[in-house]
């Protein structure tokens, strides 16, 4: 124990360790990253193959509205209207405090022909320093919720999701906001995490792409949740791009500094790629390593569901370092260990999330992947 | 060299769950509580989840925090219907394992507690008592993973208001960091650890052994600080990169203590203190960004029980 795990700023990164060791059979995982076969120059054809030693998904042509391709670059629409969430938890604080600040002051949020707007999504949780009041904002945008006509009978978030949905969407509409920043904090020690909600999001991968560049050698790790099963329908799915910012470690409830600065900085850096990108910049291709959400592992419980096993030592604060069969996964409280028995190496991350426990989530895995994004210019 | 007896321990409560969200103290208790004591000992443990309406909901507090409840005043208030559950629950307690100041309480009244804070292990207690400043000791002597230390906050016991004053004797084990609503396996490892450790002492104790005395340090409570927050009381900075984690490190003057919002530092101007519960999420409410204390040396006597 002693001092806390290193934070933020020296996060060692896994994506750079490009000749990491892996047992016999790690399939799936990317042993290193090679140059990206060339784009086809021809409009529309795109190479699609995957070699066996790497995952590489090649982006299919107009998987987006409002997206052509010239060449090999796709045209999209400027991003006109941006939101930045914080608050979808309430007791989630670096995000309440940044969006209270540029509330107050929004001069380090001004950039050229972008209109953004701060904004606390859970006013009620924030005030109450909770994650919810009746249940997860950051779950309720469901099509079922958005679509459901009622009053007060339906819990708060579900009410405060509709309202959202009618300030910032229609989600899949073409009124909705072009980009919504979705500020979160993880007792998991995750260091920065940007998290993608589609591989075939150009803008976004661009803009995660220029976020990793612009703030090495500090570390931002990319989370794809593409899960068909595990997704779920967050706050800032109303918008056309969105974007999650997760920044750990830090208790629910507590304003770390570092933490706090970090999350300022990625910020600023995600706000000059828009408007870099609006006054006309092409950013080339480029490929973009993601960690993808592939299986949620629970805690060990007894017949009355009481947890009869805490997170090994071994792996806690382990986020986003190899797992391995058979190393060490849970310890049970009079100090037997549990192993890991995937039949392959994974890389979990989540790693005893506080607010995970009642979602029965001890930690998620993930599988290594590059994401090749094709080059982008405003339309 | 002095020397101090006191008569064998025969009954020791090991609470837990006294703040809901505080896992280490819920998992230890529960724990203790299915096993149900084997070894034959010289004396009887009662593990007691103090506030099961808060463990229920993993919050700190269903109305009002338990562990302020214990005052004589509050423990006297006449009970109503409307009554808060933890005042209603500190009264309850005070007659399981009291009553405070009363022949009949326990023994020993251990209280498992975790923190935000980068406090290591602590012993946190009311007075003076040879006994417990022992016990640490004894931790000490045998816990080498984390840094074990005493607090002393220098109150009287009718204004001693949390749950260990309950005890004949009594003290906190106050365990960090760890985040509310977590279960970390090092932290409940050497909690669980500093348990057995009290037991086994007592074990000792009660069978005769003789207790060598010597010099402990103690961190003597002086004051709480505040965040700096502007005219409507929200909070303008957070505590200073170089302050965050530093418990127990010594505070001089022209130290970091703060970095507001828009970056100018605040620093400490005043004696050198030692500053802990730095950052403890509970205390945002309390108005406490950290706490404030001095280093105090105690020359124990040693100490056996009482023969008769």
């Amino acid at each position: 124990m002693g001092e806390p795990r290193s934070q933020v700023s020296s996060l060692l990164s896994v994506c750079d360790s490009t000749t990491t060791s892996q047992p016999d059979g790690g399939g799936g995982d990317v042993k290193d990253v090679k140059t990206q076969p060339h784009l086809n120059s021809e409009a529309g054809n795109f190479s699609t193959g995957a070699s066996a030693a790497f995952s590489v998904s090649t982006p299919p042509p107009s998987t987006l509205p409002g997206m052509s391709f010239h060449g090999s670059t796709a045209r999209l629409s400027e991003a006109r209207r941006v939101a930045i969430f914080g608050g979808t938890h309430g007791n989630e604080m670096s995000g309440v405090a940044l969006v209270n600040l540029w509330i107050k002051n929004s001069d380090d949020i001004q950039r050229r022909g972008v209109d953004i707007k701060p904004f606390i999504a859970n006013p009620k949780a924030v005030e109450k320093c909770v994650r919810y009041v009746e249940t997860d904002l950051n779950r309720a945008f469901t099509p079922e919720n958005l679509s459901a006509s009622g009053g007060d009978e339906f819990p708060y978030e579900v009410r405060r999701a509709q309202e959202i949905n009618r300030m910032f969407g229609p989600k899949g509409s073409p009124e909705a906001y072009d980009v919504i920043f979705d500020l979160h904090n993880t007792t998991s020690n995750m260091g920065c995490t940007l998290i993608l909600e589609s591989s075939k999001d150009h803008f976004n991968l661009q803009m995660m792409n220029y976020i990793k560049k612009a703030i090495s050698p500090a570390s931002c790790l990319v989370l794809l949740n593409e899960h068909p099963l595990l997704k779920y329908s967050t706050c800032r799915s109303v918008a056309k791009h969105a974007v999650g910012l997760e920044v750990g470690p830090q208790p629910q409830g507590v304003l770390r500094s570092n933490i706090f600065e970090a999350m300022r900085v990625i910020l600023k850096h995600a706000l000059d790629f828009i408007e870099l990108f609006n006054e006309g910049m092409e950013f080339p291709p480029c490929t973009v390593e993601v960690f993808r959400v592939n299986e949620r592992i629970d805690y060990p419980r007894d017949a009355n569901r009481n947890i009869i096993a805490m997170v090994h030592p071994n792996l806690q604060d382990c986020d986003w370092e190899p797992l391995n069969p058979g190393d060490p996964m849970f310890q049970t409280f009079d100090g037997k260990t549990i192993p890991y028995q995937g039949s392959c190496t994974v890389y979990p991350t989540f790693i005893n999330e506080a607010a995970y426990y009642e979602k029965q989530q001890a930690f998620v895995t993930t599988r290594r992947e590059t994401l090749a994004a094709s080059s982008i210019r405003k339309a | 060299m002095e020397h101090a007896s006191f008569p064998p321990l025969s009954r020791v409560a090991i609470c837990g769950g006294t703040h809901g969200n505080e896992m280490t103290g819920v998992y230890i208790v529960r724990e203790m509580q299915k096993k149900k004591e084997n070894a034959a000992r010289s004396f009887s443990i009662t593990p007691v989840l103090t506030n099961p309406r808060a463990v229920d909901v993993c919050r700190r507090y269903a109305d009002m925090d338990l562990n302020r409840c214990f005052t004589d005043a509050l423990l006297r208030s006449p009970v109503t219907n409307s009554m808060p559950y933890e005042l209603r629950r500190a009264q309850e307690l005070n007659t399981q394992l009291g009553p405070k100041g009363g022949k009949e309480a326990v023994d020993l009244l251990v209280d498992l507690h975790n923190t935000t804070a980068n406090m290591g292990l602590c012993l946190i207690f009311y007075s003076l008592d040879w006994l417990t400043l022992h016990i640490l000791k004894y931790i000490q002597n045998k816990i080498s993973s984390v840094p074990v230390r005493a607090i002393q906050l220098d109150i009287p016991l009718s204004d001693a208001y949390s749950l260990e004053a309950v005890g004949k004797h009594g003290f906190a084990i106050e365990v960090g960091p760890q985040p509310h609503g977590v279960l970390r396996a090092d932290i409940f490892n050497v909690a669980k650890k500093a348990v057995d450790l009290t037991l086994e002492f007592i074990q000792e104790f009660n069978a005769g052994r003789r207790f060598e005395g010597g010099e402990v340090e103690a961190y003597t409570f002086v004051k709480s600080i505040d965040y700096p927050r502007d005219s409507s009381g929200e909070i303008t900075a957070a505590i200073h990169p170089e302050l965050q984690d530093k418990d127990f490190h010594l505070l001089r003057s022209g130290d970091p203590l703060f970095l507001s919002f828009s970056g100018e530092t605040v620093k400490h101007d005043g004696e050198d203190v030692y500053p802990f519960f730095i950052n403890e999420c509970a205390y945002y409410e309390k108005k406490v960004a950290f706490q404030l204390a001095l280093k105090t040396t105690f020359l124990l006597p040693s100490v056996s029980v009482e023969k008769n």
